[in-house]
């Protein structure tokens, strides 16, 4: 059974069809079914059911294991599953960790597309004052699903 | 989402959206009671979904050396 709804479809249908460039989607799981964590697979399935209804060939999702493929952890930098990175013209270090349900879901779809379009959409002041930054900065936003 | 914006227009930034029902154990060591919550380089913490010139403002702060 489908996790979105009909309705929900054509809504991601729609919202992804501003989508330019190719997008990737990270998704790290456990590839055994077995041990898959609580919310890896519905995760996973959430992902391939979203890049299923973008414009063909825009939206790719690859499944990593986060125990076996260590250096793509590594790469990725990933320290928790299940996780989400949304991968563009580069890494620009957007990351989803747990499912992004509810709340989060309408913030995945919007940043598929900023990212396919490769600009952050920031007012002009906010792109002047991010450039001053020359340091590490982590940012980690928490969020429940209502 | 905001954060995520501000990630993409710096190379320096990396920004996590993390379901804090998931991780009980990070919500807790951040002591999470109301989302959002945003928590910039362990120190700045910014509750609420705030505009996006506050958040810019309280990202500069890392500049300070408050971070």
């Amino acid at each position: 059974m489908p996790l979105l709804s009909n309705k929900i479809q054509a809504d991601v249908r729609k919202a992804l069809e501003g989508m330019t460039a190719p997008v990737k989607l990270i998704v790290f799981t456990q590839a055994a079914q077995a041990l898959e964590c609580e919310m890896c697979g519905e995760t996973r399935a959430l992902v391939e059911e979203v890049a299923a209804l973008a414009p063909a060939g825009k939206l790719t999702v690859e499944v990593k294991d986060f125990v076996a493929d260590t250096a793509a952890v590594e790469v990725y930098k990933v320290d928790k599953i299940p996780a989400i990175a949304i991968v563009g013209a580069k890494d620009y270090g957007i990351r989803f960790y747990g499912i992004p349900a509810g709340y989060e879901f309408s913030s995945l779809m919007d940043d598929i597309v900023t990212v396919s379009k490769g600009e952050s959409g920031l007012a002009p002041a906010s792109q002047a004052a991010v450039a001053r930054i020359s340091q590490p900065v982590h940012i980690q936003v928490f969020s429940t699903p209502t | 989402m905001l954060a995520h914006r501000l990630a993409m227009e710096s190379d320096w930034i990396r920004a996590d959206m993390i379901e804090a029902t998931e991780f009980p154990q990070l919500a807790n060591k951040y002591e999470v009671f109301g989302v959002p919550l945003t928590v910039i380089n362990e120190m700045i913490r910014v509750e609420g979904a705030v505009p996006e010139p506050m958040l810019v403002n309280e990202l500069l702060k890392v500049l300070d050396g408050q971070t």
